[in-house]
């Protein structure tokens, strides 16, 4: 039997992971895959909770996440896809003004 | 075995992970992502989810790193020699400590509570699926519904977002 602990730390790892990808990254479909990694690692420890405390509630957390996850990637690439329409590259270092 | 499995589930998500944040190109990041998705789906198996292992197969795997890699393909982004954060070293060492804490506070909190009703053997006995599906229209129905509101959200959201303008605006016309 695998400690609850092991996954916790597989949870933990991901999630720095994702998160060092926000900050370091430059290109915004990069951030936008490393916010899915975090994603991820917070499934991972929901539904490892689920299992060790026999209860359903994790998975249907975990279920929820990923229709979130869904939903904020296709409008994040439709914003992607505007932006890079007005000849701005993708660095989100160059994506610093707000116009209407 | 299940050690093995586990073992190699682990290693290879963790390792994928680094790869998507590390690697150049955008197209490879994408494909470190996939690989991600993919271990983490054999870990869910691992725990119980068989339902939560087709569904991670099937949205993330199958639909979302295919809009993904399509926007990348579509786009053509050369790659930036500034693919970075000009002070990365800073935020590794910043990242790192922060990791070991957390890791140090995870470990270290116990992680008991109490049992739920939902054994291994009492959601093998009827199958990981229906017993997800009498748990969602049931107690979280409310929640299905607002997830369901929330999906058409981002769907109309996403096409008005997309969609190619057809007129030029007066405005525009006056800056070219």
């Amino acid at each position: 039997m695998i400690p609850l602990s092991a996954y916790v730390a597989l949870s933990v790892v991901l999630f720095m992971t994702g998160l060092l990808g926000v900050l370091i990254r430059r290109n915004f479909i990069i951030v936008l895959m490393s916010v899915e990694i975090m994603l991820n690692a917070a499934n991972v420890n929901l539904v490892a909770f689920s299992h060790y405390l026999e209860s359903m509630a994790g998975q249907l957390a975990a279920l929820f996440v990923i229709a979130i996850a869904a939903g904020e990637a296709a409008v994040g690439l439709a914003i992607i896809i505007v932006v890079f329409r007005g000849n701005v590259s993708t660095n989100v270092d160059q994506i610093n003004l707000l116009k209407w | 075995m299940i050690y093995v499995l586990f073992g190699y589930f682990a290693v290879v998500s963790i390792l994928s992970g680094i790869f998507t944040i590390a690697l150049k190109h955008p197209v490879h990041c994408g494909l470190g992502l996939l690989s991600l998705l993919l271990h983490v789906a054999g870990l869910f198996v691992l725990l119980n989810a068989e339902f939560l292992f087709a569904v991670q197969i099937i949205v993330y795997a199958g639909a979302l790193l295919v809009l993904y890699l399509f926007v990348l393909m579509l786009l053509n982004l050369k790659t930036e020699e500034q693919y970075l954060h000009k002070k990365y070293p800073f935020v590794l060492f910043a990242g790192a400590a922060i990791l070991g804490e957390l890791l140090i506070v995870t470990l270290q909190t116990p992680h008991g509570g109490a049992k739920g009703t939902a054994s291994a053997d009492v959601v093998l006995r009827t199958g990981p699926s229906h017993a997800v599906g009498i748990m969602m229209f049931s107690d979280y129905l409310l929640l299905f519904e607002i997830v369901g509101v929330f999906l058409l959200g981002a769907i109309i959201g996403a096409i008005v977002l997309a969609k190619t303008p057809t007129a030029p605006t007066p405005k525009a016309d006056a800056a070219t």
